[in-house]
């Protein structure tokens, strides 16, 4: 792992591997996307309408877990102070935010059908991914307000480590909150276990979703690695004069 | 550490802002009292919140700005034994004010008079996490020109649990153990927020002084 941490051979694997990448990506989105839309039956209870849950269950799971690896990056920059690591949490931030927002937007377009509304505050996990979607927000607002990069690096990873303590309470403290207000009556699609014939197309979207996220991931790496040597040019230009 | 009272302003302005929400609010909502008696814990809440928020940069930007910080981050005291210090004194002279004085406020929007001491003592309890958390804002924005946007930002997602629970307590509307669990736990997150904040914040600061 710490080899890969020199930008230099980071960049060499990033661009063997990224072809790749992107080849598994476009056939399991295919082959997934085919099995959600045409294969899988409808749902005996939510009909057509649960074809959504295989685009909007991955983003939700991708939406927790880039948060968790930023706070892993933030923490591997906090200790070995390696800008890499920094440069990962930053550019996790964003495709974070988006597959938050995406998660989201597809479960108030579930929702509309199903629950008749929306939105529901009634529901736990809506309103706590709302509040992930306000970290991711404000740890993005950081970089962005701050203008010199090594002191907005470090001052992002501790509110990143900070935000990952504290998200976990956050989270906590919604569900308790929705124990206390019941909701009236919110269909769980989780409730009984997912019939076989509907998991694959499930599994199969997560892994399509995580390759994308790992193919951006590294696209959005490598342009922050070269803007960071086209600054030190620039500055280094400008010391010449 | 007693300075931060008398840099002023602080204080009295966040009361102020604390009174302009209680006169905005029935002519927001209407002025029906028993609305307003059912919202009015809440809403108080949410003022508390928000005055404690808009003071959040004044806990060490004038510090910062003037050179102490330095000449504190120099001297023999661990950075974070001063930061610890500056949330204190900020919790001594603004949270802890406000908390108190606050409920009695609640006179204005015809809340139950028998919750007004729960609402005190509720207050009371998340005061302290306020402050904390408020100075991880506080130290994020010392050397920002305009940051109190960014501090909204950062810090009303962290003040969602002290929010709800202490609401909860209020409303004390958890079966027959009351509000005490709530107040409990409230508690808890002021411990919680003791031991990252002066953490965080010195950590931030340092990268400041740098």
């Amino acid at each position: 792992m710490q080899q890969f941490a020199n930008p230099a051979k980071f960049l060499k694997l990033a661009n063997a591997i990224l072809p790749y990448l992107w080849a598994a990506t476009i056939i399991l989105f295919a082959i997934g996307l085919y099995g959600a839309l045409v294969i899988t039956p409808p749902d005996y209870q939510q009909g057509e309408a649960v074809r959504i849950m295989y685009v909007h269950v991955p983003a939700a799971w991708l939406g927790l877990f880039v948060y968790c690896l930023m706070g892993f990056f933030s923490a591997v920059a906090f200790v070995y102070r390696h800008p890499l690591a920094d440069a990962a949490a930053k550019t996790a931030a964003p495709l974070g935010a988006v597959f938050c927002f995406l998660a989201l937007v597809t479960g108030s377009f579930w929702g509309k059908p199903m629950w008749g509304t929306w939105w529901a505050w009634g529901d736990a996990r809506l309103t706590s991914m709302f509040i992930l979607l306000l970290f991711y927000l404000g740890y993005m607002a950081i970089w962005t307000s701050i203008d010199e990069p090594t002191r907005a690096a470090t001052i992002a990873r501790i509110v990143a480590l900070v935000g990952v303590v504290n998200v976990f309470v956050v989270k906590f403290s919604v569900n308790w909150w929705n124990t206390l207000h019941q909701p009236a009556s919110v269909i769980r699609m989780g409730g009984s276990a997912i019939d076989k014939s509907m998991l694959w197309a499930l599994l199969v979207m997560a892994v399509a979703y995580t390759l994308l996220f790992t193919a951006l991931h590294l696209v959005s790496l490598r342009s922050e690695i070269a803007a960071r040597k086209l600054r030190q040019q620039r500055i280094a230009e400008i010391g010449r004069r | 550490m007693t300075l931060a009272k008398r840099q002023g302003g602080g204080l009295g302005a966040a009361l102020g802002f604390i009174l302009a929400v209680m006169v905005l609010i029935p002519l927001a909502v209407g002025p029906d009292q028993n609305l307003l008696g059912k919202l009015a814990p809440g809403l108080m809440w949410l003022a508390l919140l928000l005055s404690v928020l808009l003071t959040a940069d004044r806990i060490f930007q004038q510090d910062f700005e003037d050179g102490s910080l330095d000449v504190m981050a120099m001297g023999p005291l661990p950075f974070e034994f001063v930061t610890l210090a500056k949330a204190c004194a900020h919790w001594l002279t603004v949270s802890l004010p406000l908390a108190v004085i606050t409920p009695p406020l609640g006179m204005l929007m015809s809340i139950d008079a028998a919750r007004l001491p729960m609402l005190m003592f509720s207050m009371i309890a998340g005061s302290f996490s306020l402050s904390f958390l408020a100075a991880i804002g506080g130290a994020v924005t010392a050397g920002l020109r305009r940051g109190g946007l960014l501090v909204s930002l950062l810090i009303l997602p962290l003040y969602v649990p002290v929010l709800i629970f202490g609401v909860a307590a209020t409303a004390g509307d958890m079966g027959p153990s009351g509000s005490v669990p709530a107040l409990g736990v409230l508690m808890a997150l002021g411990l919680m927020s003791l031991v990252i904040s002066p953490w965080a914040s010195a950590a931030i600061l340092k990268a400041y002084l740098r």
